[in-house]
């Protein structure tokens, strides 16, 4: 099957690819770009453990072809932290607040939440479950996630971050 | 899981993609948001030779009002329905029908013309547009014509479209102001298809429900347009005795798969559930 080529910019840097048509865009970045932050949970369409940022939308990158993407703004885990080599506050707030145990869902929750916090900077618990509920942990029952996000808000408002009581 | 070999085009207008897929026959199949189709793919139960991806079609896009009417392009992604200040102003029930759909990063790929024209009976938004009355805008080989939803389902992914057609539009009449409307729905988690759901609208007059349409989702091979419970509540007050008697006859036309979801009879009561208390928010949200 011929190949196509792709443009996409993926964290900040265009590249230039052949892909077959058929190449999901989960294993485009994977296995060409090498970029393994993005998981493969369950590869149809429910995890969420895949989702990248793509021109300004959480997509779970195990349901779009790599051809589909051309053209696009890409950003995956690996371009999260800060410029300067720190941490993301979304980063920090998962470490912080314990947002993970085996991490796998990890990329995907932080990238989902990063789109979150764009369109919603001060989100309420409840919209901060529904905004991830395509994301699954099987771990941490989502109560130190949730902590996590509110964390990374808090801080991004450059406001004190004050723990709920539980 | 990988796909079968395909071969892709994108086209940049409705034109070039009637084209592409009159040509290409049953070996071409358009792709929309991918949300249903590439799943199928991935499980080869799809395996076309041609995708025709109809995301470059700038036409597509967008909800506009025109007249009386509000008209959404095919390729309006769930995320564009949550978030439009136009829908959320006349038509709510789009809205709140669209957030029960899948889960954020569905809402985000899938559209509403996906949605509507595939013919899954589990589809959310079918119920909703013969609840609305609403009007498909389809071109194909021929040219464009338009198709009323209610005439539209055939069976499970059998529809008024041929081989070749594009769904172009959705085409919905505003609701009259202070009309109230509601969609239940009963699943089992988020990002699942519906045990059974129910979409109402309604206005109402000196206590008296003055009009009223119901749409049932996932409890036939189709959705289904439950005329006959909506003319049993039309003139009534939504009282008790009345609503058991549209309810009634609501669950009469329903003929549900026993699935995962549940057996046939349960399914059948949970979509009378679902219309008694689609009823009582539309009532409340009435003016």
């Amino acid at each position: 099957m011929a190949k196509s080529h792709v443009t996409i910019k993926v964290n900040g840097k265009t590249v230039e690819e052949l892909v077959e048509p058929r190449t999901l865009l989960i294993h485009f970045l994977r296995e060409q770009l090498s970029l393994t932050g993005p998981h493969i949970g369950c590869e149809t369409s429910h995890c969420g453990a895949c989702t990248v940022d793509l021109d300004g939308k959480s997509v779970k990158s195990c349901t779009i072809f790599a051809v589909q993407a051309n053209g696009a703004d890409i950003r995956t885990i690996e371009g999260m932290a800060n410029p300067d080599g720190t941490l993301h506050a979304l980063q920090e707030g998962f470490r912080q607040m314990h947002g993970l145990q085996c991490g796998f869902c990890t990329p995907g929750m932080i990238t989902r939440a990063y789109r979150l916090l764009q369109e919603n900077k001060n989100p309420s618990e409840e919209e901060i479950r529904h905004g991830i509920s395509g994301n699954l942990c099987r771990c941490t029952g989502y109560q130190n996630i949730v902590k996590a996000i509110q964390y990374a808000a808090a801080k991004l408002n450059g406001v004190p971050f004050q723990e709920a009581a539980e | 899981m990988i796909p079968s070999a395909f071969t892709y085009h994108r086209p940049s207008s409705v034109q070039e993609a009637v084209g592409l897929l009159a040509k290409l026959g049953d070996d071409g199949r358009a792709i929309a948001g991918g949300h249903s189709l590439i799943p199928m793919m991935k499980l080869r139960l799809a395996t076309p030779g041609h995708l025709v991806d109809l995301a470059g079609i700038a036409d597509l896009k967008g909800i506009r009002s025109d007249g009386n009417d509000i008209v959404i392009g095919a390729m309006t992604t769930q995320h564009d329905v949550v978030c439009s200040d136009l829908l959320a102003g006349k038509i709510p029930l789009l809205r709140e029908t669209a957030l029960l759909i899948a889960d954020p990063q569905v809402r985000y790929m899938g559209t509403l013309g996906g949605n509507v024209a595939n013919g899954d009976p589990g589809n959310d938004m079918p119920a909703v547009m013969l609840c609305l009355n609403a009007t498909y805008h389809v071109t194909g080989k021929g040219g464009g014509r338009r198709i009323a939803a209610r005439e539209f389902y055939q069976g499970a992914y059998f529809t008024a479209m041929e081989g070749g057609d594009v769904l172009t539009a959705v085409r919905i009449p505003v609701p009259p102001a202070g009309h109230g409307a509601a969609y239940e729905k009963l699943k089992r988690k988020v990002g699942d298809f519906a045990t059974a759901a129910a979409a109402v609208i309604l206005t109402i007059g000196g206590g008296k429900v003055s009009s009223c349409s119901i749409g049932l989702t996932n409890v036939a091979e189709t959705p289904l347009w439950a005329e006959e419970a909506a003319k049993i509540l039309t003139g009534s007050s939504l009282d008790a005795a009345t609503v058991k008697r549209a309810i009634a006859a609501a669950e009469a036309i329903t003929s549900p798969a026993s699935d995962a979801r549940g057996p046939a009879h349960y399914r059948t009561k949970m979509a009378g559930v679902m219309l008694m208390r689609a009823l009582a928010r539309a009532k409340a949200n009435a003016r």
